[in-house]
């Protein structure tokens, strides 16, 4: 404020900060969409913070009333949670790892100019359009399947034993599905990123004498840094709540050898009626989600402001 | 010591030919520069001395030696693109020492050269900034310090300064010059603009449509053009060109009919030309002059006053427009009528296929060449 009253010299040298230009109140104008955004997201949160500290199990309604932090401790000191967690995490890494580098390869590939590029490129990019269920189904009954699967006759006419992936790696099997369902979203983001990259800048590497290594990794990984975090950021939003796959073909087990976050919520709140301890969950999950997001979207979003 | 020889280079893209056969012999040390219309093959001839485009047919030597399978790499050339094509994610030193971190040169070596390029192109202050920090003047220095690093055998440039602002275009091209001069290396320039063409070169090559109109030094294209494309290429304004009538023929000159009657004796060596043959006659708006006493009757349809100097743009009755660069002092006011004078001595005669009739006089300036620097040793 002091800056409008002082003299109009003093002003143009001091950086430009409008105050008020604008007299109009937006305020009216912009209420009722900030007020019902607003809503959608308290109200639930509100919702799941109250139940989370309730007794509010559906198979003994006698026990009802505050709880204090009784579902939390319960939770926290059950070791299924921390199983839980720590499949979450490794079923994101991996799929992350397995996408952004299969996905920056294919990529490279796909951008050489080959005969039938058009359909290879549809073809590798269809996955994503299958439902999760589905191709889990389809990769379930079809592929890895002990008795029926593609893999098991496979090994079965090589004389190999065969693999029981969901009972023997039900976590790798899981991450396998769910990475060739996200590696078209990579393949597909990478891959405009790479035909962007100027060609002139290609042409100047190969002057100043880059063979197809020093290329990808002085010229095209660089470029690509920008859209890796992005396959990277929002992946990382939809594989933390990874529950369809999970629920098709291992649904969680055995034991708790697949399950993760969002499969543990279901579990406690459909299989055992326990809303108080999946609420319970869910605010974990929050926090789980927020801490992720803390270190990620950060370090990225500095990264895409560059 | 590094030349570049061409013999009947070819070039196609499936079926299409874009170039046609191009001879040319590019000396040590020499500012050669290809101009020439949009698609005229220019930057295909420059992308193939490169490298970067295969070579259908022809011989392509540099220093004697046939490259024509020869990587880019190894060829010994450095290249700077229209677009600059720095690479953005590495800081302006890192840009410049990229060729020779590839090559394996010492961390120690590399920087040493970087820093000896970057006092020649006044980069030293800039070395650690992003290519995205500097302004298009700075980014086309980078672009040419990347090339003296590697001190290739042959610089290329291809239309560096097309995308800098007018003012900075003059600067650039300055700079290039003294930058040649204080290198003394065999450069060869792509480019579209005809004043870069003559203020730089030592050699210009005119292209068009694939094939080779015309080299030779600037002044040389100037005053004695191959034929009628050349001569209406290199001047600006260009060339005015007139039908005429050939009505004698005699040792020292072709004379002929100017539209409205006059007669003018050109100095050529006639050939085969004989009376009654149609020819274009060329004069440049520099060499005609509104007078009194001028053969040409005009109207003046459009005047440009640019200060120093004043184009008149005159309606011929039956022939057409003729820009006349008169003096800045001029008074003539659109619509007035004038005269044209013509100096017969700075007349071209073209025949009927384009092609120039021999000029008697030989321009004095016109085998004029850059003294050669012999510092470097």
């Amino acid at each position: 404020m002091a800056t409008q009253t002082s003299t109009s010299s003093a002003a143009t040298a001091l950086p430009a900060k409008r105050v008020g230009r604008r007299s109009v109140n937006t305020w009216p104008l912009l209420s009722p969409s900030v007020i019902l955004l607003f809503l959608w997201m308290i109200v639930p949160l509100a919702m799941t913070l109250w139940f989370s500290f309730q007794y509010y199990n559906l198979l003994s309604p006698e026990v009802a009333g505050f709880a204090g932090w009784d579902n939390y401790s319960y939770l926290l000191t059950d070791p299924a949670l921390w199983t839980a967690m720590i499949n979450t995490l490794y079923l994101v890494f991996w799929v992350l790892v397995i996408t952004v580098g299969l996905g920056t390869l294919l990529a490279v590939l796909f951008d050489q100019e080959f005969y039938g590029r058009g359909v290879a490129r549809l073809l590798a990019i269809a996955p994503f359009f299958v439902m999760p269920t589905v191709s889990a189904l389809i990769w379930k009954n079809m592929l890895m399947h002990p008795v029926n699967g593609l893999f098991a006759f496979f090994s079965r006419s090589l004389g190999l034993p065969v693999i029981d992936f969901f009972t023997d790696f039900p976590l790798t099997s899981v991450i396998i599905i769910v990475a060739w369902q996200w590696l078209p979203f990579a393949l597909l983001i990478l891959l405009t990123a790479i035909q962007s990259l100027d060609h002139e800048q290609k042409e100047a590497a190969r002057m100043d004498g880059a063979g197809p290594f020093s290329m990808f990794f002085f010229i095209i990984l660089p470029h690509l840094a920008r859209a890796i975090s992005v396959v990277i950021m929002i992946e990382t939003i939809f594989l933390l709540s990874v529950f369809a796959e999970i629920y098709v073909t291992t649904s969680g087990g055995p034991g708790l050898a697949s399950t993760n976050l969002a499969f543990l919520i279901y579990l406690r709140a459909l299989r055992e009626y326990d809303v108080g301890g999946a609420s319970a969950g869910g605010v974990i999950a929050v926090i789980l989600a927020n801490i992720v997001a803390i270190f990620l979207v950060r370090s990225i979003a500095k990264n895409i402001a560059d | 010591m590094s030349t570049v020889v061409l013999k009947d280079i070819r070039k196609s893209f499936g079926d299409v030919q874009v170039i046609k056969g191009v001879d040319l012999a590019i000396e040590d040390r020499e500012f050669c520069v290809f101009v020439g219309p949009s698609g005229c093959g220019k930057s295909t001839l420059l992308r193939m001395i490169a490298g970067l485009e295969e070579i259908t047919s022809g011989e392509l030597k540099i220093d004697g030696e046939q490259v024509n399978d020869v990587p880019p790499a190894e060829r010994g050339l450095a290249m700077v693109f229209q677009t600059y094509a720095l690479y953005p994610h590495m800081t302006v030193a890192d840009n410049m020492a990229f060729s020779l971190r590839l090559a394996g040169v010492s961390k120690e070596e590399r920087y040493q050269k970087v820093r000896d390029a970057a006092r020649v192109l006044q980069l030293e202050p800039l070395l650690e900034r992003k290519p995205k920090e500097l302004s298009g003047g700075q980014r086309q220095r980078v672009a040419i310090g990347r090339a003296i690093v590697r001190e290739p055998r042959v610089f290329l440039f291809d239309e560096p300064l097309s995308n800098l602002d007018a003012a900075l275009r003059v600067q650039m091209r300055i700079e290039l010059a003294r930058l040649h001069e204080h290198l003394n290396a065999t450069m060869i320039y792509v480019t579209h603009d005809q004043v870069e063409a003559m203020t730089l070169a030592d050699k210009i090559v005119v292209l068009q449509g694939g094939i080779v109109e015309q080299a030779g030094t600037p002044l040389e294209l100037y005053h004695h053009p191959r034929n009628l494309f050349v001569a209406g290429f290199i001047g600006s304004p260009k060339m005015n060109f007139l039908n005429c009538t050939v009505s004698a023929v005699e040792a020292a000159g072709a004379t002929v009919q100017l539209p409205g009657g006059a007669s003018l004796t050109v100095p050529v060596h006639p050939g085969p030309l004989k009376a009654g043959d149609q020819v274009t006659l060329g004069v440049r708006p520099e060499h005609l002059r509104p007078s009194e006493t001028g053969e040409l009757q005009a109207e003046v349809m459009v005047v440009e006053r640019l200060g120093g100097e004043t184009f008149l743009y005159c309606q011929l009755a039956g022939v057409g427009m003729l820009v006349v660069q008169a003096d800045g002092e001029v008074a003539t006011q659109v619509h007035d009528r004038i005269a044209i004078k013509l100096n017969p001595v700075n007349c071209h005669l073209f025949t009927a296929d384009g092609m120039a009739v021999e000029r008697a006089i030989r321009h004095p300036l016109a085998d004029l060449r850059r003294p050669v620097a012999r510092k470097a040793g």
